[in-house]
């Protein structure tokens, strides 16, 4: 040995690390312990009382809450067919929203995976995530400037002399409406707007754990490109789209404030949720209706879980 | 990566249409929300916009309920910003570092407060607050705010954790570091960019919520809860065109610095849940 | 230099279980101070863990692990005397090569020209004079590798711990390497802990081994007498080539009923008919498959008596001596009685 200094002993400290070695499941207790404590108290607790919530109900002539277990809530809640408008309702437009973000989204992401450059490819992520991450409220209210009745929508219409085919469109039975931003058309363009994002990342995440060795393959076998795009692509790809809808279902079935900013005065699921806990301060009744969306996602969940969608998440 | 950087077959016109078509649907409303801004139209929505003018800025600067309502915003986006880092951390460090029963289960916690309903989550804050009688305050904010940050800390910091070899850790301990010596000196430099960009994309999402805010604010306004309350019942539209200007700034410069600062490993990508 | 007295490392009865996975099954062994011990065995063989064991990376979870005369079953890695080269290296990657190799001193407050100093020092010794200052992501797999054990060896640990650290390089570096790591063994005087699933690497560097088989060790020897002597049909099998003879054939030759392991360089082809010098034992076959390997060649011969043997013979005078090899050819294998080597069932 060359150097001829014996090392330096160790500085006094480190009596936590030498107390916590051999003691692996403190140390994970001490990690999980502030996050769980958390996420179970503040936030299942909560969602806990909510739902023990719809088990109370309102006294009917003082419409004050009774704290007592009881099934009225809920027998009011599966009596009235108006409720089960308001959640088929919201069903099908969440439905609606998911399809057409997928449509919307597979093209995007299909070109940022396999043709765009590394810099492109660079670009569209950002652009990709900066609506998802920012101004929901603010791209909301972009809509209603555009699709008010002197906005963009029908400037342009008129430049291009086709006023008479946004017209039909606002006449279409149930789909139309006074104006654009007073139509379900309207609400539908605003939520695929908003959530076409959350559609996108986990299908381009999906679309990169496609090996290029696999295309290549399929080609090989004498797959022509539609037929590699059907039978290679789209089944390994699929899971990133099941992953995207998890966020594109659940978010437009809770929404509130965009079908009651943008669309027409029936309410959807969000609102009326909002509406009975704010207004009508029926709070067993919101809380029944939360139930609705819970229990869809939960199976959701569990049927995305199987398909796999959680590892493109 | 692998797939993209290798000159394969060309896109074809379709292909590219849309595309673009996605790219500009996700982007021109946002274009559009700035160039209102500029409007001297006060009344309607009208284009296009009848002239040009800056006035609107400095109108929006004076409004004092605009910057309470700002100073709000920031106030609980930076708290909730810092609980969510300590607990995404935590929850992050727990998950790589073993496996342990119920770790699929955490996952799925962390990630529920935004994989249901903002709706969900905030009335369940609200009826949790009323019956233990809680009154509404900044902290009644930070706390829904930091329920729904925490998971995108911990997604950030995972996928950092999981590009990073756990042999690190046991060589700095074979150097003779302990814990707190290996924390400083190789864990947060090593995680220290998906730290920052898990805040910075935390607190972008902070800064704009609104449904959640909503049930948890009370009397109290933060920025978009003012916004919210000029759309249903519009006051000064020019100011609230400005203000979604001032929005779109604020939430996008974080977005676009933790995206460069985690461009290498496309964490910040992988973290969108 | 195997300093007689304390052994430098000793594990009594040691037991790690993985769930259901013994993956260290009551080992015990001792190893010398100063001496170069390999590890060696298949993968999931144990050897890894029992290095991690030493390092304090896992605790038993039963028997005794000594370093240097002291327990250390409770203390922590960093507090024991024992540094390691990770497989993969585990290099600091925001840290430069100097500060990769300071990082024990650091730890220890060593003031900071001192450090830098010492650093150098070991870069030197390790041939890498001058890349103080670059990062890790900038140098060569085989250049990490040298920074890796410079960063252990400046600690001046009593034991070095090796993890499979040559497995990443390719051949020609691996052997330079080996030689290299000989060399840097002698001039530090400190106990080398090798672990390698290479069976040549074991070999040829050290100066024990033992062999590990599903958590237990099977033989620990000197490298010529585990190669000469090997105690089961496993060590046979894992440490270079070998013939097992068993039933009828292994009988004849033993002299009562075992297995045998002969290897493949111990037998002779001699013509047919040809005459049994004294001391050996002599078997009749057919020439079945000759391969040709560079320096050698593997002749396979089907033995009259059932089965099959390897022989490999030396090639001399440019090619092999394809006389009397052709497939077909009838021909006597003789074997030295001492190379027959029995064997017991792998534990």
């Amino acid at each position: 040995m060359t150097a001829a200094t014996l090392p330096a002993p160790l500085p006094r400290g480190g009596g936590v690390s030498r107390f916590l070695y051999g003691r692996p499941g403190l140390v994970l207790l001490l990690l999980l312990a502030p996050p769980l404590l958390w996420l179970g108290i503040i936030y299942l607790g909560s969602l806990f009382t909510l739902l023990a919530h719809s088990f109370f109900y309102l006294d009917e002539f003082s419409g004050v809450m009774v704290r007592e277990v009881s099934l009225d809530t809920w027998k009011e809640f599966f009596r009235s067919p108006a409720h089960w408008d308001v959640v088929l309702r919201s069903a099908l437009m969440a439905a609606a929203v998911t399809l057409a973000s997928a449509l919307i989204a597979f093209p995007l992401a299909y070109y940022m995976v396999r043709y765009a450059g590394l810099r492109l490819k660079g670009l569209l992520y950002l652009a990709v995530m900066l609506p998802l991450w920012s101004s929901y409220l603010v791209r909301v209210y972009a809509w209603k400037l555009i699709l008010a009745k002197e906005g963009i929508v029908s400037w342009l219409a008129a430049q291009t002399h086709l006023t008479w085919l946004l017209e039909a469109l606002l006449a279409t039975p149930v789909v139309g409406g006074p104006s654009l931003s007073t139509s379900y058309l309207g609400t539908f363009t605003v939520f695929t707007y908003i959530w076409l994002p959350f559609m996108i990342l986990p299908i381009v995440a999906a679309l990169e754990r496609v090996p290029a060795t696999v295309i290549e393959a399929s080609g090989d076998l004498g797959a022509n490109p539609g037929q590699t795009f059907r039978r290679v692509i789209l089944p390994l790809a699929f899971p990133g789209v099941v992953a995207g809808s998890i966020f594109t279902f659940s978010l437009t079935l809770g929404d509130y404030i965009i079908p009651s900013i943008i669309g027409k005065s029936t309410p959807f699921l969000g609102e009326t949720v909002y509406r009975l806990q704010g207004t009508a301060g029926n709070i067993p009744l919101a809380a029944a209706f939360t139930v609705v969306p819970i229990v869809v996602m939960g199976v959701y969940l569990m049927i995305a879980k199987r398909l796999g969608a959680f590892d493109a998440l | 990566m692998r797939s993209s950087s290798r000159q394969g077959p060309r896109a074809g016109i379709g292909l590219k249409a849309a595309t673009l078509g996605a790219v500009l649907f996700l982007h021109v409303p946002l274009l559009i929300i700035i160039l209102y801004a500029f409007s001297i139209e006060e009344r309607s929505f009208q284009f296009p916009i009848p002239g040009f003018t800056t006035q609107w800025f400095a109108v929006a600067w004076e409004r004092e309920d605009v910057r309470r309502a700002l100073w709000l915003s920031v106030k609980v986006g930076a708290i909730a910003t810092a609980a969510a880092l300590v607990m995404g951390t935590l929850a992050a460090a727990a998950v790589w570092r073993s496996r342990f029963f119920g770790r699929e289960a955490i996952s799925l916690l962390l990630i529920l407060p935004i994989a249901l309903p903002g709706i969900i989550t905030g009335i369940s804050l609200r009826s949790a607050m009323g019956l233990l009688e809680i009154p509404f305050s900044t902290w009644t904010l930070v706390i829904g705010h930091a329920t729904f940050c925490i998971v995108v800390v911990y997604n950030n910091v995972l996928a950092r954790f999981r590009r990073t070899s756990r042999a690190l850790i046991e060589a700095s301990m074979d150097l003779g570091a302990n814990g707190f010596q290996t924390l400083r000196h190789v864990i947060l430099p090593n995680i220290a960019t998906a730290l920052l960009a898990g805040g910075m994309l935390a607190f972008a999402l902070s800064f704009d919520e609104v449904i959640v805010t909503t049930f948890t604010a009370g009397q109290q306004a933060t920025l978009p809860i003012w916004m919210l309350s000029e759309l249903i019942r519009p006051r000064q539209r020019p100011v609230t065109n400005v203000v979604a200007v001032f929005v779109i700034a604020v939430t996008f410069i974080p977005i676009v610095l933790a995206f460069y600062l985690t461009r290498d490993t496309q964490d910040t990508a992988g973290a969108l849940k | 230099m195997a300093g007689e007295g304390v052994p430098a490392v000793t594990f009594q009865g040691v037991c790690r279980h993985f769930g259901e996975v013994r993956a260290v099954d009551e080992v015990s062994f001792s190893i010398a101070d100063g001496e170069f011990f390999s590890m060696l065995g298949p993968s999931g063989s144990g050897k890894t863990t029992c290095l991690r064991l030493i390092a304090g990376f896992e605790r038993p979870d039963r028997g005794h692990i000594q370093v240097h005369g002291v327990n250390v079953e409770g203390v922590p890695p960093f507090d024991r005397d024992v540094n390691t080269v990770f497989q993969d290296y585990a290099l600091f990657p925001h840290m430069s090569v100097g500060e990769n190799v300071e990082y024990g001193l650091m730890i220890r407050k060593v003031p900071r020209a001192e450090r830098r100093k010492r650093a150098e020092e070991m870069l030197g010794l390790v041939k890498l004079d001058g890349l103080y200052a670059r990062r890790p992501g900038q140098l060569s797999g085989g250049q990490r590798q040298r920074v890796a054990l410079a960063r252990a060896l400046i600690n001046r640990p009593r034991v070095l711990l090796l993890d499979e650290p040559l497995g990443a390089l390719d051949l020609k570096l691996r052997e330079a390497m080996q030689a290299e790591l000989k060399t840097i063994q002698r001039q530090v005087g400190i106990t080398f802990v090798y672990v390698t699933h290479d069976q040549g690497e074991a070999l040829s560097m050290s100066d024990r081994l033992a062999v590990f088989n599903h958590g237990r060790i099977e033989q620990i020897g000197a490298p010529a007498e585990v190669y000469d002597h090997p105690a089961t049909q496993f060590v046979a099998g894992f440490v270079g080539q070998t013939n097992l003879l068993e039933g009828y054939l292994a009988q004849r030759l033993g002299g009562f009923p075992a297995s045998y392991a002969v290897r493949p360089e111990r037998i002779r082809i001699l013509p047919a008919e040809a005459e049994v010098p004294p001391g050996f034992a002599s078997i009749d076959g057919r020439v079945s498959a000759v391969t040709y390997l560079g320096a050698n060649s593997r002749v396979e011969v089907e033995v009259d008596e059932g089965g099959r043997l390897q022989v490999v013979e030396q090639n001399v005078e440019g090619g092999m001596a394809m006389e009397g090899r052709a497939p077909g050819t009838a021909v006597r294998l003789v074997i030295e009685r001492r190379h027959i080597q029995a064997v017991s069932e792998s534990r």
